[in-house]
This record gives C-alpha cells, sequence and structure tokens, in this order.
C-alpha cells in the first residue's frame, strides 16, 4: 500500500495551479487535504502523475458570508465548520451539526468541504447538504470561472462535471432565514464511519403550515439525491408525527438503492423511512 | 507481597517512550520483499512473467523445498499440503504466487505490478454448502476424496434413547461469520543473512518463536541451528500470528538465496486477504429435557469452513474438533452425540482465534438455553442453574475432568449485580413506550492451562504442552527468567516477575523475563490458550523455589546457619528469627566469585519445566442492550462481567484481558464478517467495509471477581486470556433475543448486524414499517 | 512520474531536520526511515487506525495520509518528542503507564499523540469531549476501557 511515483507541484497562486492543470489535463490532479485523495494512492487506486497541491495558496481559506449567500473557499476545512460561529442562522448550524460527523477529528482538522464535493462521495454530508441547498459549485480554470449547480455537478459515484483542468474554488450557498428548520439524521456502523444512508431536511413554516421544503438523501443512488415525493408531501401540511411519517413513506417509496456488504438494498429503503422520519423530527420537534 | 497486587507492568517504559520494536522497526533499510498475489480464487498457473534480470522468484525457484503440511494421526483427518509458493495452481484469491524484492517498499511494489500472471480460472467453492456437495469442485485431492478434511463424530450410548423419552426436544441452529482476529500490527518477518555463520536470524512478529523455527526449518531442510528466531515486540496477534506464515519461509529462504538482509513487512490489505482468518462456524444443537428442565441429551452437528490449506502446527481440524470435545460447556449432560467436519474452501484459511470454537460454542449453548427456556417455560436463570456443573471434579461424556469452579455463584452474583428484577421491570415501561431492551446472560467455562496429556489426546504430529524455564541469578543479585512462551501484550513479563521475585525476596525491577529468542531461551510452545500465567507461572515459580534453595543454601555457608532457616526477603539472606543477614546481591556475588565459599553450591542457575493437565476459568457475561427495530441498531448499555479465573497475580492486567476480550467478542456479536462474493473475492478487504469497533461502539465493562482456588494448578491462577472473547457474543446476542421477543424474533448469526436484524423484524412483520 | 529525490525541511521535535525523498514518500515513512523515528506505526495506510497519528502544527493528524513534501516548513511532532529533553514522562505517558492503557503498545503512540494534541487545544475537555475524540483511533487489546480512564487522569493532572 504504498503509493505510485507522480510529480509533484505545491502551487503558490490559483493561476498557477490551473495553468499546470491545463497544460497536463488529466495526468494531473489536485490535492487538497488529501483525506480521500491519498488513501485512494495508497491503494493504487488513484494514481495521478503529477499532483498540484493547493495546500499553500493564499486566499482560498476562507468563508465569505454574503447578503443572502456564503462562499466557502477551497482550503477550508471540515473542522472549521464544526466549530461554527462563522455562518449565521439554521445554515451555520446544519454545517456545525453536518460536520460533526465527517470522519474523525483528525480527518476534519485536515480535510476540505469542497475535496468533499470533488470527490462526490455520495453518503458525503457535504454533497447531499449541496444537493439539499442547490449550492453552485465553483470552478476555475485558465478558461475563466463558471458556476456549476449541484443538479448538474453530481455525475455519479466519484465524478463530477468538472473538466480535468478545473479547480474547485468554492461553493455558493444560500443563507436560510430564520424561518427554516434545519435537520439531519445518519445512520452508519461505526463513529467517523461513512454514512449507510443519510437524511438532510430544510423546512420553512408559516402560520402552522409547511411553505417550503427540501429534504435530501444520501447514500441511495450514485449521487446525493432530492427527494421531491417527500418535499411533495410536507408542503401545505402542519408539521407532525403524521406529516413526518407520511414524508419518510413517500421517501422511501421511491429509492432504488443498491445493495452492498453493509445490507441489502430494502434495508437501505429501511433506513431511509426512519432517518427521513427522525430528520424532520430533529428539525421541527414532534410537532 | 507482589503477587496480588496491581504493580504497574515493566513492558510498558519503551513502548509509550515510542521505543517500541516491532518488526517494522527493525526491518528500516532491509531490502523489502513483496508477495504477488492470486487474483482469483481457483485456477491453473500458466505462465508468471517478469522483467528480466529482476528479483522475482516463484514456485520453480523453490523446488526441492518441502511443502506446509501438518499433520493429525487420526483415519478421519485428510492431510493437505500448502507450498511455500503457489505452484501449478492457486487455491484462493490472496495466495503468494511470486516474490519480488526491491530496494524499498514502494520499489518492490512497482515492481510487483510489472509480474503478469497468467491463470487459467476454474469453479470455485465458497461455503460449506456446495463445497459439500456432490460433484463440488476439489480443492486438493486427498485421500478422503472430498473437500471434507475431517469429518469425526462421538457418541455415548444413550443418546438415541434419551431424546426418545425427552419431555421436550429443544434446538437451535447457530452460527458465526468470518472473522479477522485483526491485530493491529500486521504480519512481517526480516530475514538476516549472516555470511560469517551461515546463519539466519528471523525475526518475526510472532506468538511462537521456536515453532516458528522447527516449521522453517523443516521445509527448507536446514538444522534448527541454522536458524534463529526472534519475537520482537509484537503489536498483538491474538491466534493469527500463531500458526506458520508461509511468507516466513519464504524470507528465510530469500535471505539464505540472496544472502541479504531481507524484509516482509505485510500492508493491511495483505493482512486481509491472505492472513488467518478465523470463525465460520455452522452448529446445530438439539436437546432433550425432562419435564423439570434437566438436559438429559446434547446432540451436536458442527461444520466449520477452513478455507483452503491446514495450518500448522495445529490443523485446520481443530476447530471442528475443540468445538465437539468441549461442547457441552458448563452443563452436566450425560448423553452426548456429535459430528464435527472441517470442509476445505477455496477462501483463505483459518487459523483458531482467541477462544478458538468457544465462543460459538458458547453462543449455540446459551442460546440453547434462552431458547429452551422459553420453550419449557422456565425462567431462563433457573434453567442454567439447574443444569450447570456443581460437583466437583466432573468428568465430561468426552472425557475432560473439570477442576473446581463456581458456575453457579457466578451465574448468581451476576443476577444480582444487574439487579434483574428491577430490569424486567424497567424492560416492561420502556416496552410501552415503544423501546425495547434486553439482557442477556451467558455462562461458560474457559478451557486454559492444558499441557502435554491434553494436546496427546489430539494426535496431533506436534504435541504442544508443557513449558520449560530457566533461571539465573548473575554476581549482581539480579536474575533472569528465560522463558518459551512468547507473551505479546498480555503483560507476562510483569506477572511472571512478581512470581519471582516474591519468591526470592527481591524486587520486581531486579528480575528480568527474557522471551522470543530461539539462540537464548529454552524450548517452548509460545503464547495461546490463555496458558502463559498457568504453565509458564507454574514452571516460573517452581524454578524460583529451586533457585530460592541455592540461595538459601550459599546464604547459610555465609552465615553460618543452616538452609532451612534461611528467609529471602527485602534483598537480605536472614536467619530466621535473627538480625543477622547478608544481602542477596553478597550471596550472588559469593556464589560466582568465591565458590570456596558457596557451600558446594554449584551456580545459581536452574532449569525446571511444568505440564499441567489443565483447569477451567468460568464465568458469566451480562449484556443489556437496547434494540433500535426501526434500524437494527444495537447499543450495549451495560456489560457485566463475573469471573472466576482463581488467583488474580496481577488484577490490573487480568481486568485489562477481560476489556480487550470483551470488546473482541463484541466485536464479533455486532460488527466483524468477512464476505466473499460467489466468486471467491473478499469484498471486505478495508477498514471501511470491516467494522473493528472503536470506543464509541463499546460499554463500560464492569468486572467482579470470584476465586475458587483450585488444586489443578501451582500457582492458584487459572487462565483468563481469552474469556471475555468466549462469553461476551453469546451475552449480547441472548440480549437482543430478549430485546426483539415481543417481535417474536431470535437472532442466532454473528455478527447481529443491523441490517441482519432488520431483515428479522422485516420477516416478522412485513406490515410494520416503523414504530416510531 | 518522477521518483526523483527531493529536499524537504521539517522541524521535528524542535530539531530542524533536512531530508531527500520521493514525492510519493508519505511522511509517516519519512518520519520512520528518514529520521529514524519509528515510534509513529502504521497499522492501515487508509486513515482508519490512527496508529500513524502526529501532531503537525499543533493539531493531530494522519500521518498516512500526507506527503512528507506538503510538511515543508512544518512543526511536527511525534511520540519520541512527548516526553520531556530530561526524559520525564509526559502525564498522559505516566497515566497510560500507571493505569494500563497499552497492551501490546502498537497502537499507543498514536493515542498518545492524539491525546496529547487534543488537550494542548482544550485543556478542558470533558469526557464526552475526550470519548468521541478517542474514537478516531483503533485499539485492539486493550477495549479503551483503560485509554479512556489514562487520558481523563492525564487531563485532570494537566489542568491541576
Ligand atoms: C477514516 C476516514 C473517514 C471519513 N469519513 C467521512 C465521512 O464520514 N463523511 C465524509 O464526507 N467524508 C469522510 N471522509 C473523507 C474526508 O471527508 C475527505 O476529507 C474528503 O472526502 C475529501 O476532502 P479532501 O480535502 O481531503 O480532498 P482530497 O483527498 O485532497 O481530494 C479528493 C478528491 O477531490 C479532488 N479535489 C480536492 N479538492 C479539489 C478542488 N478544490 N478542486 C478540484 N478538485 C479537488 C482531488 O483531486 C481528489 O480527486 C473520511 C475519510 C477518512 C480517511
Ligand atoms: S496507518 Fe494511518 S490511519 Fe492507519
Ligand atoms: S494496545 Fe495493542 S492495539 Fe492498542
Amino acid at each position: 500500500m504504498k503509493p505510485a511515483s507522480f510529480d509533484y507541484v505545491s502551487a503558490s497562486s490559483i493561476d498557477q495551479a490551473v495553468s499546470v492543470l491545463s497544460e497536463l489535463g488529466d495526468e494531473a490532479k489536485v490535492i487538497a487535504g488529501g483525506q480521500s485523495l491519498v488513501a485512494m494512492m495508497n491503494f493504487r487506486l488513484a494514481r495521478p502523475a503529477t499532483l498540484v497541491d493547493i495546500n499553500r495558496v493564499p486566499g482560498l481559506d476562507v468563508i465569505d458570508v454574503g447578503a443572502d449567500s456564503v462562499a466557502v473557499g477551497a482550503l477550508v476545512r471540515h473542522r472549521r465548520l464544526e466549530l461554527g460561529g462563522e455562518v449565521p442562522g439554521p445554515l451555520g448550524d446544519l454545517l456545525a451539526e453536518a460536520g460533526h460527523h465527517v470522519g474523525h477529528l483528525p480527518i476534519r482538522t485536515r480535510g476540505t468541504f469542497c475535496g468533499s464535493i470533488a470527490h462526490a462521495d455520495p453518503a458525503s454530508e457535504w454533497c447531499v447538504l449541496a444537493a439539499l441547498l442547490d449550492a453552485r459549485m465553483e470552478a476555475t480554470s485558465t478558461r475563466g470561472t463558471r458556476l456549476i449547480p449541484a443538479e448538474e455537478f453530481f455525475v455519479t459515484v466519484f465524478t463530477t462535471a468538472l473538466e480535468p483542468d478545473e479547480i474547485l474554488t468554492a461553493v455558493h450557498l444560500p443563507l436560510l432565514s430564520e424561518n427554516h428548520h434545519v435537520g439531519f439524521a445518519e445512520f452508519s456502523r461505526r463513529a467517523g464511519d461513512f454514512a449507510i444512508v443519510m437524511a438532510m431536511t430544510a423546512i420553512e413554516v408559516a402560520d402552522g403550515r409547511i411553505t417550503d421544503a427540501r429534504v435530501a438523501l444520501g447514500g441511495v443512488a450514485a449521487q446525493p439525491t432530492r427527494s421531491s415525493a417527500a418535499e411533495a408531501v410536507l408542503v401545505g401540511r402542519a408539521p407532525g408525527a403524521e406529516t413526518f411519517a407520511d414524508a419518510a413513506s413517500a421517501a422511501a417509496e421511491n429509492v432504488t438503492p443498491h445493495g452492498d456488504v453493509h445490507g441489502p438494498a430494502e434495508y437501505r429503503v429501511d433506513l431511509v423511512r426512519a432517518m427521513v422520519r427522525r430528520s424532520l423530527t430533529r428539525a421541527l420537534g414532534e410537532g | 507481597m507482589l503477587v496480588g497486587s496491581a504493580v504497574p507492568r515493566t513492558e510498558d517504559p519503551p513502548l509509550i517512550r515510542g521505543r517500541g520494536s516491532f518488526v517494522a522497526d527493525r526491518a528500516t533499510g532491509a531490502w523489502a520483499v513483496r508477495f504477488v498475489r492470486s487474483p482469483v480464487a481457483s485456477g491453473v498457473i500458466r505462465s508468471i512473467e517478469f522483467p528480466d534480470g529482476a528479483l522475482v522468484f516463484t514456485a520453480a525457484d523453490l523446488e526441492g523445498l518441502g511443502d506446509i503440511r501438518p499433520m493429525l494421526h487420526r483415519g478421519d483427518y485428510a492431510p493437505v499440503a500448502q507450498p511455500l509458493l503457489a505452484r501449478d495452481r492457486v487455491r484462493f484469491a490472496g495466495e503468494p504466487l511470486a516474490a519480488v524484492v526491491a530496494r524499498t517498499a514502494y520499489e518492490a511494489e512497482d515492481l510487483a505490478e510489472q509480474v503478469y500472471v497468467d491463470i487459467d480460472v476454474e469453479d470455485c467453492v465458497v461455503d460449506v454448502v456446495s463445497a459439500m456437495a456432490d460433484g463440488a469442485p476439489k480443492v486438493h485431492e486427498t485421500d478422503l476424496g472430498t473437500n471434507i478434511a475431517v469429518d469425526a463424530r462421538v457418541a455415548t450410548p444413550g443418546v438415541a434413547e434419551a431424546f426418545t423419552s425427552a419431555a421436550h426436544v429443544v434446538e437451535v441452529q447457530v452460527g458465526s461469520d468470518r472473522q479477522s482476529a485483526f491485530p493491529l500490527e500486521t504480519r512481517g518477518g526480516l530475514a538476516e543473512f549472516d555470511p560469517r555463520t551461515g546463519r539466519v536470524r528471523l525475526t518475526t512478529s510472532t506468538q511462537a518463536a521456536h515453532v516458528v523455527r522447527t516449521a522453517i526449518c523443516d521445509v527448507l531442510g536446514i538444522p534448527e541451528r541454522d536458524l534463529q528466531v526472534i519475537a520482537p515486540d509484537v503489536g498483538g496477534g491474538f491466534g493469527q500470528k500463531y500458526c506458520l506464515a508461509r511468507e516466513d519461509a519464504v524470507v528465510t529462504w530469500l535471505a539464505r538465496r540472496l544472502e541479504r538482509r531481507v524484509a516482509w513487512i505485510e500492508d493491511r490489505l495483505e493482512n486481509f486477504t491472505s492472513a488467518f482468518h478465523s470463525r465460520e462456524h455452522q452448529y446445530t444443537l438439539r436437546a432433550a429435557f425432562s419435564a423439570d428442565g434437566i438436559m438429559q441429551a446434547l446432540d451436536a452437528d458442527i461444520i466449520c469452513n477452513v478455507g483452503a490449506y491446514s495450518c500448522y502446527p495445529v490443523t485446520c481440524a481443530v476447530e471442528p474438533l475443540m468445538a465437539m470435545a468441549e461442547m457441552p460447556g458448563p452443563y452436566a449432560v450425560r448423553e452426548y452425540a456429535a459430528r464435527a467436519r472441517a470442509v476445505l474452501t477455496n477462501l483463505c484459511p483459518i487459523a483458531p482465534y482467541r477462544g478458538v470454537s468457544r465462543p460459538v460454542i458458547t453462543l449455540a449453548l446459551e442460546r440453547l438455553m434462552d431458547t429452551a427456556a422459553r420453550q419449557l417455560g422456565v425462567d431462563p436463570v433457573e434453567l442454567r442453574l439447574r443444569n450447570l456443573i456443581d460437583d466437583f471434579p466432573h468428568t465430561s461424556p468426552t472425557g475432560l475432568v473439570y477442576d473446581e469452579a463456581s458456575y453457579r455463584e457466578a451465574l448468581r452474583s451476576a443476577v444480582e449485580a444487574v439487579d434483574l428484577p428491577s430490569l424486567r421491570q424497567r424492560q416492561a415501561e420502556l416496552r410501552e413506550r415503544g423501546r425495547f431492551i434486553g439482557v442477556g446472560f451467558s455462562t461458560f467455562s474457559e478451557r486454559t492451562g492444558y499441557g502435554t496429556s491434553a494436546f496427546a489426546a489430539r494426535m496431533m504430529d506436534v504435541t504442544l504442552g508443557y513449558e520449560d524455564v530457566e533461571l539465573a541469578m548473575d554476581p549482581s543479585g539480579n536474575v533472569e527468567l528465560r522463558i518459551g512462551a512468547s507473551p505479546h501484550g498480555q503483560g507476562l513479563a510483569t506477572a511472571l516477575g512478581q512470581i519471582v521475585a516474591d519468591r526470592l525476596g527481591i524486587e520486581l525491577a531486579a528480575v528480568r523475563v527474557n522471551h522470543g529468542d530461539t539462540d537464548r531461551d529454552p524450548f517452548g510452545w509460545g503464547s495461546f490458550a490463555s496458558r502463559g500465567m498457568v504453565i509458564a507461572g507454574g514452571a516460573a515459580s517452581l524454578a524460583a523455589d529451586m533457585l530460592a534453595e541455592q540461595v538459601s543454601r550459599v546464604a547459610a555457608e555465609m552465615l553460618e546457619a543452616v538452609p532451612e532457616d534461611i528467609v529471602l526477603a527485602d534483598g537480605a539472606a536472614t536467619v530466621a528469627g535473627t538480625t543477622v543477614s547478608v544481602l542477596i546481591s553478597e550471596v550472588a556475588r559469593t556464589a560466582s566469585h568465591r565458590r570456596d565459599l558457596a557451600g558446594g553450591v554449584q551456580g545459581l542457575a536452574v532449569r525446571t519445566t511444568y505440564d499441567p493437565a489443565g483447569t477451567f476459568s468460568n464465568a458469566c457475561h451480562v449484556a443489556v442492550v437496547e434494540v433500535d427495530p426501526d434500524t437494527g441498531a444495537v447499543t450495549i448499555e451495560r456489560f457485566v462481567v463475573v469471573e472466576d479465573a482463581g488467583l488474580l497475580v496481577n488484577p490490573m492486567i487480568v481486568d485489562g484481558q477481560i476489556h480487550g476480550g470483551v470488546c473482541q467478542g463484541i466485536a464479533n456479536a455486532l460488527y466483524e464478517s468477512l464476505q466473499y462474493d460467489d466468486d471467491g473475492n473478499l469484498v471486505t478487504a478495508s477498514l471501511l467495509d470491516y467494522l473493528p469497533p472503536t470506543i464509541a461502539e463499546l460499554p463500560h465493562v464492569e468486572i467482579h471477581h470470584l476465586v475458587t482456588i483450585s488444586d489443578a494448578t501451582l500457582t492458584g491462577a487459572k487462565g483468563v486470556g481469552e474469556g471475555g472473547t468466549i462469553g461476551a457474543p453469546a451475552a449480547v446476542l441472548n440480549a437482543i433475543s430478549d430485546a426483539l421477543s415481543p417481535w417474536g424474533v431470535d437472532v442466532n448469526q454473528m455478527p447481529a448486524t443491523p441490517s441482519r436484524i432488520r431483515s428479522l423484524i422485516r420477516g416478522r412483520h412485513p406490515e410494520r414499517n416503523n414504530t416510531r | 512520474m518522477s521518483s526523483q529525490e527531493r529536499p524537504v525541511t521539517l522541524e521535528v521535535n524542535g530539531d530542524p531536520v533536512r531530508v531527500f525523498v520521493e514525492a510519493r514518500k508519505t511522511l509517516a515513512d519519512t518520519l520512520r526511515e528518514d529520521c529514524g523515528l519509528t515510534g509513529t506505526h502504521l497499522g492501515c495506510e487508509q486513515g482508519v487506525c490512527g496508529a500513524c497519528t502526529v501532531l503537525i502544527d499543533g493539531d493531530p493528524v494522519r500521518s498516512c495520509l500526507m506527503f512528507a513534501v506538503q510538511a515543508e516548513g512544518s512543526e511536527i511532532r511525534t511520540i519520541e518528542g512527548l516526553e520531556s529533553a530530561d526524559g520525564t514522562l509526559h502525564p498522559l505517558q505516566q497515566s497510560f503507564w500507571d493505569h494500563h492503557g497499552l497492551q501490546c503498545g502498537f497502537c499507543t503512540p498514536g493515542f498518545l499523540m492524539l491525546a496529547a494534541g487534543v488537550l494542548e487545544k482544550d485543556p478542558n475537555a470533558d469526557e464526552e469531549t475526550l470519548r468521541e475524540a478517542l474514537s478516531s483511533n483503533l485499539c485492539r487489546c486493550t477495549g479503551y476501557q483503560n485509554i479512556l480512564k489514562s487520558v481523563l487522569a492525564a487531563a485532570e493532572k494537566l489542568r491541576s
């Protein structure tokens, strides 16, 4: 379990990083926290010819809070979001709560938010969060910068819409108003493991009725997904145990996950039901 | 008195300072060996190609060397041979095909990628049912002509009659998935050729240095004096490092061939695919009970999937045969029949792991007890009390003699410790609110410290059993105890030091225990089977008494007294009842440097041996769990152990053994499973899929001790190394089944994963999706 | 691709160290082989077991998931640097010894560095926080009970 040889470039600016990438194309790979990439390189499942290290690029470790959105830069580590205090409102709460569930402390110390999103594991907390909030991914290359919506970004397991010469320089998330209630529930076998199934919800309530509902699921498909079935059930109804149970059932009936060593497909369906219900209950209490 | 007190371990200082010396630590700078392993489970090797001039070695290079062929002298055993590198065909995915040698581990891995292996893939067998079916592909051509490596039976005369006349017949089927012992340090061997002497020094992460030496010398055809085997600091073994690693033999051969210093440090992926696996047992147990709940007869069908080869020296038959021999466990049943089979498959070979078959034996018996209790309408604790052995010595239907123990008392204490009545009340209240807790008991015996007589009954080529020790005092009054046991974390050096120091009246710091070096230590069988304290401890106590006698004789001469009056304590030899004394260090100096004044004592050195028949520790474990019926998740709320391991030489170390053992038992019960696909590929070969628990998954283990001193051991100590692992799974699965009793769900297969629990619930209650 | 060795300057346990390593060499292997600090162990090389935990600029990090070249200029602390210069054990080391926090000792350096990093950042960490932090690493021998006990006792001592 020793990695294959590679060339190493420690970029000192984004310009330098993207120009190396544009020169080398898919021979090169960006390394951020390395918490997924190096493990894969140790198994020789990834063998980039060149590693472009962005850890010393100034200006990427910023959380930029705007009027109605926040941009999380490419070197913002999981731990910083978990500790919180920078992103206001329900979004900050959700980042802290979900961030706490990303791997273990040493992993969170080094791994990055953007790295997770670029890695595109469908059971990653941040990928599910990006799907939940229709995040926009800021991709930068020598050709300029573009914003990719979450819906288009996650192509399949470990595959995104990023071109080989693009760097994910930031992820833009909408801030959530105080009317929003956020909930998070995941099921994993051990502390720190990737979830088998995860549900994240953001619900807006006005006058005792749900006016906007977002429900996102991880671990049930090749990408993090929204459950439009559950969302449809929720909107217009009063929050409460029965509503949540119906939404959970709708979510469960509309997923077609694959089985793996942690259980057959039906098991994931069971977990979807349980996690959606729990995340809603956590968001809104019993009613 | 040091014995009985929780003195801090003498092993620890280097380990906490980062100055431990594990094989990989000693191997820096050596040429790296890497094994190219079979990517398929079964097939014929057509060719192996590699770059010209590269240091790549295959079976062709090893021609003339022997195979590893552990033997059991019984007609129902079919011996199988394991070549050092696969020759002609491969029998499991992960089997070594070639060894490459390069300057660094990185370069060795680069080179291994350039070795092209052409294999004609053939059908494989991965499970016991297909392996035993007619026309199944054969893993080996054996004398028995099937995939069955051992097929043994026992029966007492009255079994059939007992079943016919039984008031109740109860049946359970239980099993354990494959598991990895998962020592945190993987395996590895460093072989160093000494051009001056032609000898090789093999430093290997093993539990039994002498056994490795014999095995390797046999296959390489060299005399034992040409090989020194050293077990350095060993990062856990638990059985995986007891049996011979064929890779160690290859590394030794490479050092001789290349006249170099070469090292193989296994990586975690190899450790999963190729280091011995464990368990994978399926048992069917039937019991005949009288109307008043006394077990009259027991019938066991035992099937073990042992993988592709037989492990040296204990053979692949050890697990089914142990299950057959020890199945009645702590229960006093008279009539007993069993059939035990070891089935060869195209999977990684199995070797005993902490507890060997006993975790599954205990699971089977304890699930049987709970199932019977329900069927008979008797309280499960009461049913156990009616059947536990209480007359000592007790002879089991297979002829094992149980020395005095505290089976019933342990169970009663456990019931009290958890306050069973209030637990039951809480259980009822929580159920009302849709929460499901359960309590599970596991009462068991742990056969420990058995010597040659017990092993001779197994009819292995190699009869393990005794322990030799040497003890010598140097002229400064320090002693060195050299042992054949090979501890690796159990704290044996400290505990033996306590025994020796007490008997010689010296400080613990004056005792050094040397182990794991075949040049220096007497022949011994290493560390396994909870034997270190009982056997090496017994031998050490004998040796210490012998040495004390020599010291006393010299001291008597110096003090003009008689040896019988000399008391050794606090570093001095004193004439009893007086203040006349001499320092032991002076006695030691006199014995070496002034032989003329030593009263005829010819040096302060002794050698002795101890070889007991064995003893039974016992314990009762109780688990209190909560099961989440929506997800199938199990949380262990409380875990209580009432342990009787006789005299506790060092209670802190004993408790540590129990903590660790219970943790591995819970891992077996809930988390760990090695799974293969139908083509014989391991699909759980990383720590993302194979799940040793972290602190977050484990309960605080609460320990209570009972102390039965039996005359079966010299020191009064019984073995305790495996008990935690043996008892915990049954307690956990009983507790889960108890929690889920309103759902009518019984959990009999380990690990009881959330997904398995959910399927059982779903199977019973398809309409109930959620409770909350 | 390049197997060329390049110079890397690190500060290890307070001492400046210059090594020549291939870019692909992990920090763990570099510490073990090029710095002679074999107290940092490798148990999985995939980031799960934590046996390789060292402190980088004060934070506990998996040294198997980082290349030495990436650590250029960083301050690294390993188990060998945990005791004081005069050889006095760090309270965590002493506590692991006193409370039987180790058996085979293979995981021990990783747990000690993890705990040291956590307690330096948060001396008042409560039992729950420490338990959770300790869930980052694997131990196969102890069942963790005495590891937790050792860390709690050391935390107490460090505070007083
Ligand atoms: C033991 C363990 C447990 C874990 N548990 C979890 C968990 O529970 N949940 C979870 O979500 N994750 C978990 N992870 C993964 C962890 O969160 C990683 O940090 C994350 O997946 C990747 O982030 P990184 O910064 O480390 O990226 P890297 O490993 O450096 O890179 C990952 C991939 O993304 C690419 N990449 C990284 N940054 C960029 C960028 N800015 N632009 C373009 N491409 C980029 C890389 O080229 C690479 O392909 C775990 C990891 C380990 C080792
Ligand atoms: S070796 Fe680094 S985490 Fe296991
Ligand atoms: S003490 Fe052996 S792995 Fe922790």
